[in-house]
């Protein structure tokens, strides 16, 4: 992309930024409280010391790569939205290699987790890709069935096939034990999952920007008959960006089992892959700026605790910023490519 | 009295008719909408927004229908919303559904905290089953006037759309929109009334959860059937009579589970459970395909291209 | 404040666990001499404290906590069980100066015994009851036997049925939730031996349509009593009083929801949360793992609905003086579960402070209609 595009998304997306945050002032405005000083514990909830960063950062793993189940096959005209499906069957997917690898060498066993995460969400949206170029089914409507389907299923695994009676308080699956646990960065209190993240936007960034293969996917996005015309192979292109954006949030379930629970439950379907469709929106698809609106996101969620406790504003206060956001970013869209001073002048 | 499967008969079809009136309403106004050619998948934040601020309205108020008036009128403000972001150009409509849907549940998370822990009034039904001696069929047929006023609803908006003036125009700005131009209508204009009137209709069913069944405000009443009607419309090919059947097939289907298992067939509930995204997936691999439009789809649609 | 960390580690030394079994009163020392030290008490909730279930019952308890001497309270809803939950807390501690946090929901446990090594000036509770020798010495569980209570709601339920058929609904297949239903149904069958119970799982903590759902279902099967074990049993009491059938209650006082058809609930008591926080205060000790049933005071039976008739509540308010009094065992011989097979011979009893026991249920008994699901 170049300088000037850059720019433009840029000033765009903080134009969004800037007008939802007003929009909320005034919501929080009407609650009787200072938007100013709500702004000022936002901020420092989210960015203001050493913990609230690592905070913000460890919210931010999980939904760099949810957000790529989105973006990657946005990027070939798709609109996929079964990252939290995804997510849920690379969780249980991990849990069952973990557990029947027991024994095996601790750094071998965690890459053939994480392929198993990645595998089984790859598959589980590779599905609606192929669904949808061989069949026609619309893949908004089927990923978001595939994620009810997907949440059935985990409850049903971990209540019974796959459970650990010896866990008493809630029903969960066999633990993976300790031994392939990844646990935190060393230095920090923030799981291994960031590091897993920002890999995987990097890989996908030079993926989409210096491959043909990621020529070719801007080509199908862009414009079907002319990919067509072109002789792209339009079913292998959508479906291989399907399976890879299914895989990043498969790898965000992994994540969840190898570096925060250890076991599959309930509790891997959190709304993670839901939120990661807000960020592929915001970073407008774009690989590296997913890593900066994930962390900006990460931050909204993280500093909504402490605008619970100091202005007892409801948690669903950072939902509803979240969503001016992203219909403010939406509608500004319609400024792109509208600005002369964002286009190189040679053009 | 010993019903056993007369009684899983009877809870299926009292749960289709109850369970039922949030997917008709929903999928009745997503119809609207999606034959003008636009989609508005935030009608799930709608519903929310819909039951939260119904059931706030009736609590204050004590009148459950202005409750429901309300939430049809919130629920047309986030239509109104949607019509308009959507006719900014280059503006996906679906993306912003998805915003919407964020929104609208952000929005009544938020303003709903009030109102999880009292009891608002609840709407009245009819006892059509009065004549009846078994308690449980007089419950089946225990019907709310939002049954009775979506199922009178279906066929006069089929009727509507394929008989009057007003019904064409709204088809032809979905089938042809350079056509609807070149005669002189604003498109985007009849876009965003029909996804205007869509969230009204959507708000209504919110009311419903709320205010009638299962009848009261927490975070999690709704599970997601204000997306599955969205699936809904697609397999009852944008016919609103059709809408009706098909809701009462996912009311079926959801009341199937929990009927079963008050019989003592209790194993696999989960997946049980699921049947209604199962069977809407189902429905939908079956009735696509990759070479035409679906049947019925209005050609502006994105989301059957 | 590492000298205050000392003090209390030391005299925690002599660990409580051993008064545990001898009921509040002897767990609470004269405390009264040292002065309260200010402190912040942070509660984290897994759904909205005013659910009118599960939540609500810790935040009555909170509420409570922060009438006490020096003590500033914050709360924090919705928080998932994931890392979230730990970070949570941890913000508490760090950007709030919390001194004592309430972690109120079972997935919370893991995040609390990673944060309590850290945080050896914190006290750490959790509802689960899960403390075991080797963990921190900062951390305590604590939870009552709710089965003591659902054996009197069964009692009274036993005592007005009219069908002989009960209704039990579960949120999530687990061995509580199954020792309550037990307990349920013993209660109704200690009246009337000929009474069932269906017990159905509905798979979540809160699903308003399918609890509504299965409340109809169960209804139209002819059940006339009801008790759901969700996190708020509000749809379902709503639900069975407009079908014109009674209900008991759980976690909360729920009475007001059915003013016909109540007869009386199961409900928490969390009240010791309140001395755990004086502990911390003063320097005092506390246990690291308290549990109990009526006899300890950590159990409660929602006041008598409308349709609860004096000589049930006279029997009713009886049994409960004799779980006070230990002669009343929830669990004896003969026993059968609802498969013929026999869990306790003729004879046998078991203590109703037998956790060994309680915690390993994966049986229904006899008279029971389901599953558990549970390993065998």
């Amino acid at each position: 992309m170049r300088i000037g595009a850059w720019a433009e998304t840029a000033a765009i997306s903080a134009a969004a930024l800037l007008s939802s945050l007003a929009l909320f002032g005034v919501f929080v405005a009407l609650r009787g409280l200072d938007p100013l000083e709500v702004y000022a514990t936002l901020f420092h909830g989210a960015f203001g010391t050493r913990f609230s960063l690592e905070h913000t950062l460890t919210q931010s793993a999980p939904l760099m790569l949810t957000a790529l189940c989105t973006a990657l096959p946005a990027r070939a005209g798709l609109l996929v939205i079964g990252g939290e499906g995804a997510l849920v069957i690379g969780g249980v997917m991990t849990v069952l290699v973990g557990v029947s690898l027991a024994g095996a060498p601790a750094p071998l066993a965690i890459a053939a987790m994480c392929a198993a995460g990645a595998l089984g969400g790859g598959l589980w949206v590779g599905a609606a890709g192929a669904l949808r170029h061989w069949r026609g089914v619309n893949e908004t409507i089927s990923t978001l069935l595939l994620n009810y389907i997907a949440i059935a299923v985990m409850n049903h695994l971990v209540t019974g096939p796959i459970r650990d009676f010896a866990q008493v308080l809630k029903p969960a699956s066999w633990p993976i034990g300790p031994a392939f646990m990844i646990g935190e960065m060393p230095g920090t209190s923030i799981h291994w999952g960031l590091a897993f993240g920002v890999a995987a936007c990097l890989g996908t960034w030079v993926l989409m920007r210096h491959t043909t293969f990621g020529f070719a996917v801007d080509i199908l996005g862009g414009n079907a008959r002319a990919a067509r015309m072109a002789g792209l192979p339009i079913g292998v292109l959508i479906l291989v960006t399907s399976i890879l954006g299914g895989a990043a949030a498969g790898l965000a379930g992994a994540i969840e089992i190898i570096a925060v629970h250890g076991f599959a439950s309930a509790s891997l379907a959190v709304g993670y892959g839901y939120t990661g469709i807000l960020v592929a929106f915001l970073a407008r698809q774009n690989p590296l700026a997913v890593i900066v609106v994930a962390i900006l996101l990460g931050g909204i969620s993280a500093s909504g605790g402490l605008l619970q406790r100091r202005f007892g504003l409801p948690d669903a206060a950072t939902l509803v910023l979240q969503g001016l956001l992203f219909v403010a970013v939406l509608a500004a869209n319609t400024l792109a490519g509208r600005f002369r001073i964002f286009r190189p002048r040679t053009a | 009295m010993e019903l056993g499967w007369w009684g899983v008969l009877i809870a299926v079809a009292g749960g289709a008719a109850r369970v039922s009136v949030p997917y008709l309403f929903v999928s009745l106004g997503e119809t609207l909408t999606e034959r003008s050619g636009r989609v508005n998948l935030g009608l799930e934040g709608t519903l929310v927004l819909g039951a939260m601020s119904g059931y706030g309205i009736a609590y204050l108020s004590g009148s459950p229908w202005l409750g429901v008036l309300v939430a049809g009128s919130v629920g047309a403000g986030l239509g109104l919303v949607h019509g308009l972001v959507c006719n900014l150009p280059r503006v996906n409509d679906i993306a912003v559904g998805i915003a919407l849907f964020l929104l609208g549940t952000g929005l009544a998370f938020y303003l709903g905290k009030p109102f999880i822990q009292p009891v608002a009034p609840r709407l009245p039904h009819l006892e059509l089953g009065a004549w009846s001696a078994s308690p449980p069929v007089r419950a089946a047929l225990e019907i709310n006037a939002l049954f009775v006023a979506g199922a009178l609803l279906a066929p006069l908006l089929g009727w509507a759309l394929f008989n009057t003036r007003w019904g064409l125009i709204v088809r032809t700005v979905g089938d042809n929109a350079d056509a609807a131009r070149a005669l002189g209508y604003s498109v985007g204009w009849i876009r965003a009334a029909s996804t205007t009137a869509g969230g009204f209709l959507a708000g209504v069913g919110g009311s419903f959860l709320s205010l009638y069944y299962p009848g009261t405000w927490n975070e999690g009443l709704s599970s997601g059937q204000g997306l599955m009607a969205i699936a809904l419309v697609i397999f009852a090919r944008w016919s609103p009579l059709r809408c009706f059947w098909v809701s009462l097939l996912f009311g079926g289907a959801t009341a199937l589970g929990p009927a079963l298992q008050s019989v003592g067939i209790t194993a696999h509930y989960y997946l049980l459970n699921a049947a209604p995204y199962v069977l809407t997936l189902t429905l939908l691999i079956w009735s696509s395909s990759p070479r035409h439009l679906l049947v019925g789809a209005p050609s502006e649609l994105t989301i059957s291209r | 404040m590492p000298d205050t960390v000392l003090t209390r580690r030391q005299m925690l030394e002599g660990s409580a666990a051993a008064l545990a079994a001898a009921g509040l009163e002897g767990i609470w020392p004269r405390l009264a001499q040292a002065a309260a030290k200010p402190v912040t008490v942070g509660f984290i909730y897994v759904g909205p404290r005013n659910d009118y279930g599960w939540n609500q019952s810790h935040a009555v308890a909170a509420k409570k906590v922060a009438k006490l001497e020096g003590v500033k309270l914050i709360e924090q809803e919705n928080v998932p069980e994931t890392v979230e939950a730990e970070k949570v807390m941890e913000s508490m501690i760090r950007q709030d100066g919390a001194g004592v946090v309430f972690a109120t929901s079972f997935g919370y446990w893991p995040s609390v015994l990673k944060l309590a090594p850290k945080h050896p000036g914190v006290l750490f509770t959790h509802i689960g009851a899960l403390w075991k020798d080797g963990d921190p010495k900062n951390t305590i569980g604590y939870r009552g036997y709710m089965e003591e209570p659902h054996y009197l709601c069964g009692v009274a339920a036993g005592h007005l049925s009219k069908s002989r058929k009960l209704g039990f609904i579960g949120s999530k297949p687990l061995y509580f939730i199954f020792n309550n239903a037990n307990g349920f149904i013993l209660g109704a069958r200690s009246v009337n031996p000929a009474i069932t119970c269906q017990v159905v799982i509905t798979g979540d903590w809160n699903n308003p349509v399918r609890e509504a759902e299965v409340t109809n279902s169960l209804i139209d099967q002819g059940v006339d009593v009801i008790v759901a074990n969700v996190d708020s049993a509000k749809v379902v009491i709503e639900n069975a009083e407009r079908r014109g059938i009674m209900s008991c209650g759980y976690h909360t006082d729920v009475s007001e929801l059915a003013p016909k058809g109540f007869l009386t609930g199961a409900e928490w008591n969390w009240a010791a949360g309140a001395q755990f926080v004086k502990a911390w205060q003063t320097g005092g000790a506390y246990p690291n793992l308290l549990r109990g049933g009526f006899r300890q005071d950590m159990v409660a039976i929602s006041p008598f609905g409308k349709a609860v008739p004096p000589e049930v509540r006279t029997k009713v308010q009886a049994l409960r003086q004799a779980f006070v009094d230990d002669s009343l065992k929830l669990y004896k011989g003969p026993l059968k579960d609802n498969e013929g097979n026999v869990i306790l011979k003729d004879g046998q009893v078991i203590a109703n402070d037998d956790n060994k026991f309680k915690l390993a249920v994966n049986f229904l008994v006899e008279g029971a209609i389901g599953k558990t699901g549970l390993k065998k």
